[in-house]
Formats: C-alpha cells, sequence, structure tokens
C-alpha cells in the first residue's frame, strides 16, 4: 500500500494534465469553471498526499488555502459572474481546437524534454511532476493567448498559478509560508479586479469580446 | 499446440459468438431502463438474428458479387478477431498469428469492406455512410492503436496474451498513462461501435446515420451477418478494453481450472461494463458530425500524452 | 565465353550485362520496326518482359552471393566505367525485374494506334530507360553513375512526353526535367564533396575517406536534396504530380514504381555505404522530411478528382514513409543499435518493395479504365465492375494493399516499422525518446488516411452505379493486360503470405549496411514473423487470410443448411423518391470534403459558389498546391529578374561587344603581368 502512494501523486499529475486539456478544448463557460474546480481538487489531493507521505504539516496549510480558494471561492464568483454578465456559451478562439492540440503537444513534449535532467536532481518523492507542472502553466498561457474572451482568459491565468503551485509541491516540498500567502492574496484580488474590469468592459463595448478592446489604441 | 489450447480457443470463440449478442440486449435493456422506457427482453437480439436468417434476402438489381460477399467477409473478421483476443483465457494457439496492432489491422479491413459494399449500391445513402464511417475510422484507428502502445510501452511487447499475463501478474500499480489510455479508449470505442454521442444506433432519420446508412440496403441473412459482427466488434473492443485495464480473472496456460473461474468473472465485468456503456450513452447528447473529428482528435493526442508521460515518469 | 568480371566462369554480373544489352537491342529493333505497331507490341515488350523475368531469377541469386566487380571499357579514355554487383544491388535488381516483368506484358496489351510518338520510338526510349536504371545500381564510380542517371533522366522525359501534341503535356514533361536536373546537381556536388580532394571518383576511394563532421554533413544534405528531388520528398514534390498523369500508364507504373525507388537507392549508398560517420540529427532530419511529406501527400491524394493524380499523391506519401523508416534506421545506427537499425531498415525496403508492386498494379489498371472509357476524371466514372471483373478485382488486391491492410504486403511493412518505433525508449536523448512516439502516432494517421484514399479510389472509380451512359459499353482489358496485372497481383499475394522467405532475402541487405540482420530471428520461428522475440510481437498473414476464409466458407454453407439462400434483385431502396440518378452519389470531392474540412490550412482552395442571382447556378472547387505559390512562383519570378538584369549585357550594338573582348585583355595582361 505504502508503494501505491507515489504513484497516486502520479495520477493526480496526469489528471491535472489531462484537466489542462481538457480546459483547451472545452467550449462551454461553465464546463470550464467546473473543470477548473477538478483540477484545483487534484491540486488539493496531491497536496495532502505528499503532506502525509513527507510529514510536512506546511503542506497541509497549503492544500487547505488552496482548497479554501480555488475549490470554493473562486468558482463560486465566476459561476456567479457569469450569470449576472449572461455569457454562458460558445467561447471562440483564435485558432480551431485541433490547431490548438497540435500546439499543445508540441508544448508538452518541450516541457519534458525541459524537466527530465531537472527531475533528476530534484529530491522529491514527485519530482518527476515537474515536467507535468511546467506543461500545465504553458498550456494555460496558451489558452490566455488564443482565447478571445475574457472569462476564458481569467480562468487561464488561474489554471497557470495552480500550475506554478504544483511545481513548487512536487519540486520543492512547498514553498515557503509568506509566499504561499501572498501569493493566495494576490490571486484573490486579481479576480475581484479582473471582475469589475468584465462589468466596465461589458458595459463600453457590449460585448465580452477582448478583440474589442483594440479600438482602444490611440491611431 | 496441446488439446487444453485447442480447447480454450474452441471456448472462447463461442463464448464469443454466443454472449455477443447477449451484450448487446443487455446494454440496449438498461439504455431503455435509464431512459424510462419499457425494455426489449434481454434475448431480443437472439430472436432477432433468428428472423432475419428465416428472411428471403432482397438484393438491388445491380450489385456485386463484392456486395454480396462482404457480410460473409466482415463477419470472418470479426470471428478472427474473437478468436485472438484473450478473452478467457490467454493460451489461445492462434494468438500468435496476430498481436496488438495486427488487430487494429483487422479492425481496418472490416471497415473497408464495410464502406465499400455500401459503396457498391451507388444510392446517396451508402455512399455518404461510407464517407462518414471512413472519417470515423480514419482518427478512431491510430487512436485505438496509440492505445495499444501505451499498454505496449509498459508491458514490452505488443502481444495481447503477453499483455494481459504481464499486467495480471504485476502487483497492483497505478498507471497514469493507462489513466490517460482508459480515456482515449472510452472514447474511441464509443464512436467505433456507432454509441452515442457519434452515432445513435437507435435513430432512422438518415442524415443523421453512420453504421444504419452502411447497412441500409442488406436484408436477410446478409443483415443478420452484419448485425452479428457488429455485435461481435462490441465484445471485442469491451474484451479488449478488459485485457488492458482490468486484466485480472483472465486464466491463464499453466492453471486449466481457472478456466472455470474464468467465465463468470468475464460475464461479471461485462455486465458491469455495458451498464456504464448504457450510462454515457443516456446522459450525452448526439454530436454534430463534424463535431466528431474534434472528438476522436482529443481521443486521439489524449492517448499521444500517454505516451509521453510514460517517458517522463519512467514508470508509466 | 570470356567473362567482363576477369574471373573464370560466368558470375551473375554478367548475367546483367546480358540482360541490359537485351534491352538495348530490343530498343533498337524497335527503331528499324518503326511503326510496326503490332510487331512492337507483341513481340518486343514480351520479350523485354521475359528478359526481366531473367534479371529477376540473376537477383534473387546473387543476393546471397559475395560482391562482384567488373571495369567496362566504356566510357572516356581516362574514366572507364566501374561496376559492382552487391547485396543492395542485387535487391534492386529484384524489385526492377520483377515489376518490370508485369508492366512490360501490360504494356504489350496497352498500345494503340494514333499515339503522338510512334509505337518503336517508344519501345527505344522503354527499355533504354530500363537498361539505366539497371545500370544505375550497379555502377561504382560516380562519373558512370551520374551519366546514366541522366539517361534516365532523359529517356523517362522522352516517355512522359509520348503524347506530346497536347500542351499540358509539354509543360509537365518541361517541369520535370527542370527539378530532375536541380536535383542532379545536388547529386553532383555531393559527389564532388565525397572524393575528398582525392581526385579519385570511384565508390572504392570514396569508402575510404572519412570526412570531418562538418563536410560529411553537407554532403549528407546534399544528397538528400539531389536525390530527394528525384524521389519526390517536400517540397521538390512538384514534379510527380504533374509528370505521372502525362505520362501513359505504363509509364506512370514504372516512374512511380521503380523510379522513385532508385533515387531511394542512392540515399541508401551514399549514407549508409559510401559515408563512414554517422550522425544522429541526420537521421532525424531524413525522418522530419519523410513524415511531413507523407502527411502532404496522403492529405493531397484525398481530395484529388483525378486518378492519376491521386495515385500520384499517395506515391508521395509512401515515399515519404520508406524515407521514415530509412532515417529512423540511420537514426540507430549512429547510436550503435544495430539489431534495431536493421529492423528499420528491413521495414523500409519492404515497404519499397510492395509500394513498388501495387502501385504499379494501381497505375495499369488506371490505363485499362482510361482505355476502356475514355475518362480520366473521377467524377465521370463508376460501376465498373460489372463490364471489367479482371480489372476490378486486381484493383482491389492493389487497393488493399495500398491501404495497408493485412494479409497484403503493405502491412507488413508497416507493422515492422511501428514494432521498430516502439523500441526507441532505449535511446540516449531523453527528447528523441519523446519525439519517437509522436511519429509512431503520425505514421499510424497517415496509414488510416490512405485507406480513406484507397476507398475512395476504388469506390468511385468501380462501385456504384455509372455516372455516364457510355460506361455501359466498356470493355474489361486484354490478354496482355491481364496477364500483366495477374503478376504484379500475384506479386502483392507473395510479398503479403510469405514474411519469412522475403527477409530472408533482405538479410544481406542489412547485414552490409548496418552490420546485424533479422534473418536468423525470422528463421527460427517457421510460419510466424517474429523480429525480436515471440513474447515481443509476431504476426502470421497465411493464418489470417486462412482464418478468414475458412470463417467465410464455413458460414456460407452453414446459413445455407440450417436455413436457406433465397434471392430476389429488386431496384434499390429510393426512400420514396422514384426520380434517382447515378449523379446522386457521392462524388469524388464529396468523398474528401471532410479530410478538406479539417486540413483547411493545408491546401489553397478556390472555390466558386452560386449566389441567388446566377441564371446557371454552378459549383465549383479547385484544390492547389500551396506550395507552388509560396515557393516555387517567387522563385521563377526571381530567377526571371536576375536574368533580366543580366541580359542588360545583351545590348546588341558591336561595340559594345567589342569593348567586351577588349577589356578582357586588358584585364588578363594585367593578371599576366603580376
Amino acid at each position: 500500500m505504502i508503494k501505491l502512494l507515489p504513484q497516486l501523486i502520479n495520477l493526480f499529475a496526469t489528471l491535472i494534465l489531462l484537466l489542462s486539456f481538457a480546459m483547451i478544448s472545452q467550449r462551454r463557460i461553465v464546463s470550464l469553471i467546473n473543470l477548473f474546480m477538478m483540477q484545483g481538487v487534484a491540486l488539493v489531493a496531491a497536496s495532502f498526499l505528499l503532506g502525509y507521505i513527507t510529514n510536512q504539516p506546511d503542506l497541509y496549510v497549503s492544500g487547505a488555502l488552496t482548497l479554501l480558494l480555488k475549490v470554493i471561492f473562486i468558482p463560486w464568483m465566476l459561476h456567479r459572474l457569469i450569470r449576472q454578465l449572461k455569457v454562458r456559451w460558445d467561447v471562440e478562439s483564435l485558432l480551431n481546437i485541433p490547431t490548438t492540440m497540435m500546439v499543445g503537444i508540441g508544448l508538452v513534449i518541450f516541457s519534458f524534454s525541459l524537466a527530465l535532467p531537472v527531475s533528476r536532481l530534484s529530491h522529491s518523492i514527485a519530482g518527476g511532476s515537474l515536467g507535468i507542472a511546467l506543461a500545465c502553466v504553458l498550456l494555460s498561457f496558451m489558452m490566455m493567448i488564443t482565447r478571445s474572451k475574457a472569462v476564458p482568459q481569467v480562468i487561464g491565468f488561474l489554471s497557470m498559478e495552480n500550475g506554478l503551485i504544483f511545481a513548487a509541491t512536487t519540486v520543492t516540498n512547498g514553498m515557503p509560508m509568506i509566499v504561499e500567502f501572498g501569493i493566495a492574496l494576490d490571486v484573490l484580488v486579481g479576480v475581484l479586479i479582473l471582475g469589475v474590469f468584465m462589468f466596465q468592459i461589458r458595459e463600453k463595448f457590449d460585448s465580452l469580446d477582448i478583440h474589442n478592446l483594440e479600438a482602444l489604441k490611440e491611431d | 499446440m496441446n488439446w487444453l489450447g485447442a480447447f480454450s480457443q474452441l471456448l472462447a470463440l463461442l463464448t464469443a459468438l454466443v454472449l455477443a449478442p447477449l451484450l448487446t440486449g443487455w446494454v440496449n435493456q438498461w439504455r431503455a431502463r435509464l431512459q424510462n422506457k419499457s425494455a426489449p427482453g434481454l434475448l431480443q437480439p437472439y430472436r432477432m438474428l433468428h428472423k432475419l436468417f428465416h428472411k428471403d434476402s432482397v438484393m438491388a438489381e445491380h450489385a456485386s458479387p463484392l456486395y454480396r460477399t462482404a457480410p460473409y467477409l466482415i463477419f470472418g473478421c470479426m470471428l478472427l478477431a474473437s478468436a485472438i483476443v484473450p478473452t478467457l483465457s490467454t493460451d489461445l494457439p492462434l494468438s500468435p498469428a496476430a498481436d496488438g496492432i495486427a488487430l487494429v489491422g483487422l479492425f481496418a479491413l472490416a471497415r473497408v469492406f464495410i464502406s465499400l459494399a455500401a459503396m457498391d449500391v451507388g444510392t446517396a445513402f451508402g455512399t455518404l455512410g461510407a464517407r462518414r464511417e471512413m472519417l470515423v475510422g480514419f482518427l478512431a484507428e491510430p487512436a485505438l492503436l496509440m492505445v495499444l502502445f501505451c499498454a505496449s510501452m509498459i508491458t514490452r511487447s505488443t502481444s495481447l496474451t503477453e499483455i494481459v499475463e504481464t499486467l495480471a501478474r504485476r502487483e497492483l500499480a497505478i498507471y497514469p498513462s493507462l489513466l490517460l489510455a482508459g480515456v482515449a479508449f472510452t472514447m474511441v470505442s464509443l464512436a467505433e461501435n456507432a454509441r452515442v454521442p457519434v452515432d445513435n444506433p437507435d435513430t432512422h432519420l438518415e442524415l443523421t446515420m453512420i453504421h444504419e446508412s452502411l447497412i441500409l440496403e442488406y436484408s436477410a441473412r446478409h443483415l443478420a451477418l452484419l448485425e452479428w459482427a457488429a455485435s461481435l466488434k462490441l465484445f471485442v473492443y469491451s474484451c479488449v478494453g478488459l485485457a488492458i485495464f482490468f486484466p485480472w480473472g483472465v486464466a491463464e496456460a499453466h492453471a486449466p481450472l481457472a478456466l472455470l473461474l474464468a467465465l463468470p468473472v468475464l460475464v461479471f465485468k461485462l455486465a458491469v461494463g455495458g451498464f456504464l456503456m448504457a450510462v454515457i450513452e443516456t446522459v450525452s447528447a448526439k454530436m454534430r458530425i463534424f463535431r466528431v473529428p474534434e472528438f476522436l482528435g482529443t481521443a486521439f493526442l489524449m492517448a499521444v500524452i500517454g505516451l509521453l508521460v510514460n517517458v517522463l515518469l519512467g514508470v508509466g | 565465353m570470356p567473362s567482363l568480371t576477369q574471373a573464370t566462369t560466368w558470375v551473375h554480373l554478367d548475367w546483367v550485362l546480358l540482360v541490359i544489352a537485351m534491352w538495348l537491342l530490343i530498343g533498337l529493333i524497335g527503331i528499324v520496326a518503326l511503326r510496326r505497331f503490332r510487331f512492337v507490341a507483341v513481340v518486343l515488350f514480351p520479350t523485354g518482359a521475359f528478359v526481366s523475368l531473367v534479371l529477376l531469377g540473376v537477383a534473387l541469386s546473387a543476393a546471397f552471393a559475395e560482391p562482384e566487380v567488373a571495369v567496362l571499357p566504356l566510357g572516356l579514355p581516362q574514366l572507364p566505367f566501374h561496376l559492382r554487383l552487391d547485396s543492395l544491388s542485387a535487391f534492386f535488381l529484384m524489385l526492377i525485374g520483377g515489376v518490370s516483368a508485369g508492366v512490360s506484358t501490360f504494356a504489350a496489351g496497352y498500345f494503340r494506334q494514333g499515339e503522338g510518338t510512334p509505337p518503336g520510338l517508344i519501345c527505344l526510349e522503354y527499355h533504354v530507360f530500363l537498361a539505366s536504371i539497371a545500370m544505375v545500381v550497379i555502377a561504382d564510380d560516380a562519373y558512370m553513375f551520374m551519366v546514366v542517371w541522366e539517361t534516365m533522366a532523359f529517356s523517362s522525359f522522352f516517355l512522359v512526353m509520348a503524347n506530346h501534341r497536347i500542351p499540358e503535356i509539354r509543360q509537365a514533361g518541361y517541369l520535370y526535367m527542370l527539378v530532375a536536373h536541380i536535383g542532379a546537381l545536388g547529386i553532383l556536388m555531393c559527389f564532388g564533396l565525397l572524393q575528398a580532394n582525392t581526385g579519385d571518383y570511384t565508390f572504392a576511394n570514396m569508402r575510404q575517406q572519412h570526412l570531418t563532421p562538418f563536410w560529411g554533413s553537407i554532403a549528407f544534405v546534399l544528397s538528400v536534396f539531389g536525390f530527394g528531388a528525384k524521389a519526390g520528398l517536400l517540397p521538390l514534390h512538384i514534379w510527380l504530380p504533374e509528370a505521372h498523369p502525362a505520362a501513359p500508364s505504363p509509364f506512370s507504373a514504372l516512374m512511380s514504381g521503380v523510379m522513385l525507388k532508385i533515387a531511394l537507392y542512392g540515399i541508401l549508398r551514399v549514407s549508409f555505404d559510401l559515408m563512414q560517420t554517422r550522425i544522429w540529427w541526420w537521421g532525424v532530419l531524413l525522418m522530419a522530411i519523410g513524415l511531413a511529406t507523407a502527411l502532404f501527400g496522403v492529405v493531397f491524394s484525398t481530395v484529388q478528382v483525378e486518378m492519376k493524380r491521386l495515385l500520384a499523391y499517395s506515391s508521395i506519401e509512401n515515399i515519404g514513409l520508406i524515407c521514415a523508416g530509412i532515417g529512423l534506421s540511420l537514426l540507430f545506427s549512429s547510436y550503435g543499435m544495430k539489431s534495431l537499425s536493421a529492423l528499420a531498415l528491413t521495414a523500409a525496403m519492404y515497404h519499397m518493395i510492395s509500394h513498388a508492386f501495387f502501385k504499379s498494379l494501381l497505375f495499369c489498371s488506371t490505363g485499362a479504365v482510361m482505355h476502356a472509357t475514355g475518362e480520366r476524371s473521377l467524377g465521370k466514372l463508376g460501376g465498373l465492375i460489372r463490364n471489367m471483373p479482371w480489372v476490378a478485382w486486381s484493383t482491389l488486391v492493389g487497393a488493399l494493399a495500398c491501404a495497408g491492410l493485412p494479409p497484403f504486403g503493405g502491412f507488413v511493412a508497416e507493422w515492422l516499422l511501428l514494432q521498430s518505433f516502439l523500441f526507441t525508449t532505449g535511446l540516449p536523448s531523453s527528447f528523441l525518446d519523446m519525439l519517437v512516439p509522436v511519429m509512431a502516432a503520425l505514421i499510424a494517421l497517415i496509414a488510416a488516411l490512405s485507406g480513406y484514399t484507397m476507398v475512395k479510389y476504388f469506390g468511385v472509380i468501380f462501385l456504384g452505379q455509372q455516372r455516364e451512359e457510355k460506361l455501359a459499353k466498356a470493355h474489361d482489358a486484354g490478354l496482355w493486360e491481364r496477364l500483366g496485372m495477374v503478376w504484379l497481383v500475384t506479386g502483392c499475394l507473395v510479398l503479403g503470405l510469405f514474411p519469412n522467405q522475403v527477409i530472408a532475402f533482405m538479410d544481406p541487405v542489412t547485414q552490409k549496411l548496418v552490420g546485424a540482420g533479422l534473418a536468423h530471428t525470422v528463421a527460427d520461428s517457421g510460419w510466424l514473423l517474429v523480429p525480436v522475440s515471440i513474447e515481443r510481437a509476431s504476426y502470421a498473414p497465411a493464418i489470417f487470410l486462412l482464418g478468414i476464409l475458412i470463417s467465410f466458407g464455413f458460414v456460407f454453407l452453414l446459413v445455407r443448411k440450417l436455413y436457406h439462400g433465397r434471392l430476389r434483385r429488386v431496384p434499390p431502396w429510393d426512400c420514396g423518391y422514384p426520380w434517382q440518378t447515378p449523379r446522386m452519389q457521392d462524388t469524388a470531392e464529396g468523398f474528401g470534403q471532410p479530410i478538406r474540412q479539417i486540413f483547411d490550412p493545408f491546401f489553397r482552395i478556390r472555390r466558386h459558389l452560386p449566389t441567388a442571382f446566377d441564371e446557371n447556378p454552378s459549383y465549383k472547387i479547385t484544390v492547389e498546391d500551396p506550395l507552388w505559390y509560396w515557393l516555387y512562383l517567387p522563385l521563377a519570378s526571381l530567377v526571371e529578374r536576375i536574368s533580366r538584369i543580366i541580359g542588360r549585357l545583351q545590348q546588341g550594338r558591336i561595340a559594345v561587344y567589342l569593348m567586351y573582348s577588349f577589356v578582357t585583355l586588358i584585364v588578363v595582361l594585367l593578371a599576366v603581368n603580376r
């Protein structure tokens, strides 16, 4: 049974990667938020498990923080936001979905090949997942670039942050607590401000399409 | 080749032939029950086959010999497939004849023949169905191949019996690449067996058919053989999935008595699998045809990522 | 009779030279009987086919023999022709002999009166072509190689232009010649590098040289460029879809089946035999180019609407796959993994020989269809299986082999290639370790798409209803054509059902090139094809075929016994709409539409859509090759601009020309003075 635990962490890592890919190929915004919530759950589970194996209570705290923010509060807020903004459906993207997936595969290969030598140096038990974490970060970044509505971009930003926390957790068994709290606060404030922004954009342009912001440049 | 091997081979073949329509009937029953309809009997597929064999075959005037022989060829392909997949036992004398890649090739052969037969009559429905079937196939086949490769990379073999034996004997381990491969395999299996969300097996609208329009012109014994072949395909797919992801309970060469246990275990696993398939069919809506390549492309890419994760994590 | 190789008895090389001489003789007799159409068709071509069979026999026996060398006193005084027959040459001679036997027999029945060039001249060009191809594979020095290479290019150019009265065919021939010569330049420069300043252009000398990695890489890239131009690798493929449809069908068959492989022979000879260094990224480069070519070829072949263009693009795809196999073999070899390298090389060679057989078969069938119906466009064919059963069933075998389906030869090649990709977790570089499964995925995708193409090809031409009324008068192929096609069908079947024996013939080649071979593992397992070990993977095509046929027969008889076999014929079901026409079937454009939609960025599509205001609404869609517009047209205009600038030198006034000579004289005097 004990030998299964590191494999479970690998399993959660793969789940996180799977969910990142699912988020790229998802069209409906409600499903996007739910997938993001599931990614948060997987991250929480991985943190708790790693904390149990390595006996570090810091990881429990980090996991609890992620649970509070990423699984409960932020998805609730996003759901409320989209209900008020009345966007639920049909996210347009810059590239079509098959091309996005192909680029995604390229990014995965890139991050895997970068991460292999680093993960061999790592002393953590889950060091092999660095590549997966890096891949998640890059995939979420790509999601931010290719989506043209505001809400998926916000989710991409949050998912990127998920990936970073996962990277920190697996390679170095968590970051110093101050840093964790700081990041959590930043994310919270960021989402609140972005929510306000979205209302403003909607009011000015009557739509949440990011392309409308290009009209703001001086020419 | 010893007597036990020949016996288990024959038993596997007969089990496949007998259980395949039962599996289809089970899935249909649960689908009806979950959708609050009154279910057909569990043995309804058998009655339908019997009825069809009795009828006179009605064929288009200009149908060619290819059209007439295609059902037999397709049925033969599916029989061979059920003979090489380790359903009850890994002691199958015929299984070295084809490994996983050859199994995928066998499915491709059956698919090509049914598409050609559908194009033979030359009506709009047949050619439409042929085109769609090849579209589904061109993405589903590589995805299935990649799923098999995930399993092969872990077990260092592409032979299905070898995969089953290796995975069943190893101590319980969680392979993340198999998780990805499992999701991909489910998606491919839904597509290839003409299930919702890719194709509705109950539909009567020609524009939404894929599998149904291929067999639209067939009747009587040819239709019976094609329906039986479709049930066999579902059976074989389920057994391949069980072999890769839940290989325990399959008898091995040195344990003949395990064959007695293997049959109830197989029935139980198939029952659970059929129920889950009915659930998936009930909660999904059928996709538009041009979304099908995206769906299957996702399955394909997921299987590829499974391969990459295997390389990355080193253990699979 | 004294042999040319200074041995005391006749050796295989002498037989090969005899075959070449016979072909040249047949060609010359054709010139004498210039317009005697029946004589050429019924006597000369079948004799050529018999000579090909002799070549096949010689090559089979030469595969296991020691290499033989000879020097022919032809050529320049200081540069005689060096010849060498080793196992690699023997393999390619097998390919040439086997395929040309079938194609020559087919050609005997193919020719009709009144096609642009007189039949005697075609006979000469054809046999010179065959002779020069055979000489390419036994050439042992660069000079002879280039001479016979150019002869091959020229004779095939004339064959492509056989119907030279049609302007499109002339354009296609010109483009072909242009790209062939660009390639020849590349090959020439490569040989120049390989001789490493020693002045001795024989291959024996080149084998001794050890180039630095830098110059070796340049030589390798030049050879890929030069031979790739002839093989049709991206982006030098542009001549293939024009030249193959333009040539008459037997020559398209030879070009596609044999000539493209000779280009790959060049790559094999240079990278495995002549160069001693092997660097890993050469293999990766070749794999990348090969896979890009294959994907490009197969996607384009799915959307074609003309028979021979579809097959031409399909040839591009197969060449790309073979190149990927060769690249993988080179990659393994550069890391010293000999047995895996042998596996990949065997897969590539198997694919070469299967492709030669099934592609020639398919091109021959297009020839038969064109003669019977006069149509080459897929939109005007259909339902020909009823009128032309021999052609249809032979084409079915060819199409199934091309789609890579068991139990034919194409599947064995793909199976071996996929097996070799699966072993790659032993590679030292992690990046390569990850890249290779992705490439395996691409190969699986390409193979599935080629199945799509073949269903389209066979289904639209031979199945369904006849789209034009004149198709009802189509007649089946004649005796010679049938014989030729049956021979090629037999070849496909043998390659599919007896892989162990075929691999035994390839073993000496892989032993020589990479130092390992599959024969001993394969030979141990009897009727199973086992490349590495039986636990790893195995495949038995004979069991496959037997299993399907036995169950076919069994079920057929059982159903008849238990129930009955009654049949009624009725019109097809029409869904209540009685005015169905054959035009309501899927067109070729329609069948390719899903692929066109998915791979839209690959193409350059021009659409003409009907509007509400058209009096005669029509829908037209043309799919073109984007590389033509992105690469070739800009290059052509650049060349034109440069030549216009240089053209200003031509002033037309005599005073200016005299001044050129005057200035040159002054410059030379100054230079000599120093």
